[in-house]
């Protein structure tokens, strides 16, 4: 299998004295939808910074389809295609030149550029606003219009800074459609995000950094396996009087409002068994949802392993 | 000079660059040509007319190369300064440096925009200028030369005044602070040869002098100093900055963490 991307023993020490990044070593697959989570100040960015050449770094290598990124500099800058946080275009051009002068940085001929920059902008639902300025986009629009500008060149490494970030969730989900179907067709993807149901949906490979490090790099299959713990939220349809509180192996179950009981399983209990305690109750349940995301359980848990409990989720 | 992808690189800087300055035709292009109406009409026409002739000529004649080379001058050097500063304020630098395009095509795409301004705004002067005097030249050559270098000259400076700006204050404290008073005692308005001794050893070391009188050379015929000197000097102060904004960009200075 092809890597996209390869990084060995990637360092930044910053100005300030801060070290950014400790000698991080990573490989992506050519083809991979891969998940680079972690705390803010963990050093994503950073990483996505050296790779696309907008911060220098101060140690290690980067090798983009095998090619050393100083010494093939057009070719690997070819390659790839970068999403970043924060908004970078100028609010003062029209979106369709924003991506169209992006095209022609990238060397494409006119006619060419005018070609895609129309594909993505269709593709993304952009092109009804192509002659507006920029500045007059919604964030969700602006964030499209970024990816649009990053796909223009067609390049094989999509990587993408906190994508959805303040999208609303109809528009994420248009999103992560949108991201599955360039994945299928062969984009080799990177994500970083906080929200950590994006990555458990959509990448296959995930690996989280902290302070600067790499703490886990996996497969999100065996990564989810490892999570013994499911908690769920479980709705009763008539008001609970009296306390609930059962606390037997493998099972948990409290009660948190008048409406409400909060089930813990683990060692391999299922649902059933925390239904049918309450039915012995006498409590009947209409509905049930996941407490919480089960990849910001794990991911929690990573970090309070390394003594690190605050992250932003 | 570039190869398919890079000409493409940099034409799509340069129509972007004229593309922003025609846009805000308002800010760029009109001020200049009212602020050097009224030096025609003020200098030109109400004070010229008691002062006479100078080194031979009409004042109004004299100043006229003199507050073309100015416009040029401070055009050139504002529409690098204020567009590569702006590009940086808003990040959309990064869409550049993210792109295969070599520092000499960013660099070259940059100058080409200031100088088109710069151009420009000189051209629209000189037209202005035909309602005031009868110009005539004696050598284009030297003329079409000197303005071009000039604006070279000029659009590398802002380049690195553009480099080195981390606020808005940083790009106009070196026109308002360095240019202006350069150009002001650069010869627009005067000839040395009025100066005590001192003082016109002094103004030698002024860059713009050389270039006005250059200029008001291959419009007059007349110039307080030696044209191939000045050329001279002219191409050596478009290798340095040349070079100066080179190592800049390859260090990532002000645009690369």
């Amino acid at each position: 299998m092809t890597v996209a991307i390869s990084v060995s023993n990637l360092q930044k020490r910053y100005a300030s004295g801060t070290m950014a990044l400790k000698g991080i070593s990573l490989e992506v697959e050519q083809g991979d939808f891969f998940a680079l989570l972690g705390p803010n100040g963990a050093g994503k960015s950073t990483f996505i910074g050296i790779v696309s050449t907008l911060v220098t770094r101060s140690g290690g290598r980067v090798r983009v389809f095998g090619r050393d990124v100083d010494t093939h500099v057009y070719q690997t800058k070819l390659d790839l295609g970068v999403v970043p946080q924060e908004i970078n275009f100028s609010q003062f051009e029209k979106v369709g030149d924003v991506v169209r002068t992006q095209a022609g940085y990238y060397g494409l001929p006119r006619k060419l550029a005018a070609g895609r920059s129309e594909k993505y902008l269709r593709q993304l639902g952009l092109w009804e606003k192509r002659n507006d300025r920029s500045r007059s986009l919604s964030g969700g629009m602006k964030r499209r219009m970024m990816i649009a500008r990053a796909l223009v060149h067609e390049p094989r490494l999509l990587i993408l800074d906190e994508p959805t970030a303040g999208v609303d969730i109809e528009l994420r989900r248009s999103m992560w459609n949108f991201l599955l179907e360039i994945n299928r067709a062969g984009t080799t993807i990177i994500l970083t995000t906080h929200y950590l149901e994006e990555a458990e949906q959509l990448c296959r490979n995930i690996a989280i950094i902290d302070e600067g490090r790499i703490i886990e790099n996996t497969s999100m299959k065996k990564l989810l396996l490892e999570l013994d713990t499911h908690a769920f939220i479980l709705d009763s349809d008539a008001t609970l009087d009296g306390e609930v509180n059962i606390d037997e192996p493998g099972l948990s179950l409290r009660k948190i409002d008048s409406h409400s009981i909060e089930a813990v399983l683990s060692g391999g209990r299922d649902i059933n068994s925390a239904i049918a305690a309450l039915d012995r109750l006498g409590i009947r349940i209409i509905s049930m949802r996941n407490k919480a995301n089960r990849l910001e359980q794990l991911f929690l848990s990573r970090l309070r392993g390394k003594g690190n409990g605050e992250v932003e989720g | 000079m570039f190869s398919d992808h890079r000409l493409v690189a940099f034409e799509t800087i340069v129509i972007k660059e004229v593309r922003r300055f025609t846009r805000i035709w308002l800010q760029t292009l009109l001020p200049p040509v009212i602020t050097i109406s009224l030096y025609f009409v003020i200098f030109g026409n109400l004070v010229g007319s008691r002062i006479g002739e100078m080194g031979g000529y009409r004042y109004m004649e004299f100043i006229v190369p003199g507050l073309i080379m100015m416009a040029v001058i401070q055009n050139s050097y504002s529409n690098v300064v204020s567009s590569f500063f702006s590009q940086k304020f808003q990040r959309s630098v990064e869409e550049l440096l993210v792109a295969p395009v070599p520092n000499y095509v960013i660099l070259s795409g940059y100058i080409a925009g200031g100088m088109a301004r710069g151009l420009c705004v000189g051209l629209i002067v000189t037209l202005m200028s035909l309602f005031f005097a009868d110009l005539g030249i004696h050598s284009l050559l030297i003329t079409i030369s000197v303005v071009l270098l000039t604006s070279l000259v000029f659009s590398l400076g802002g380049f690195i005044n553009a480099v080195f700006a981390n606020n808005f204050d940083d790009i106009s404290i070196i026109p308002t602070f360095v240019l202006t008073p350069l150009i002001y005692l650069g010869g627009v308005f005067y000839s040395i040869e009025l100066l005590p001794p001192f003082w016109r050893v002094v103004s030698q070391l002024n860059p713009i002098f050389y270039m006005v009188n250059t200029f008001r050379y291959g419009i007059l015929g007349t110039s307080d100093i030696d044209v191939a000197w000045a050329f001279t000097m002219l191409c050596l102060f478009v290798i340095v900055l040349y070079g100066g904004c080179i190592w800049l960009l390859r260090r990532g200075t002000g645009v690369r963490s």
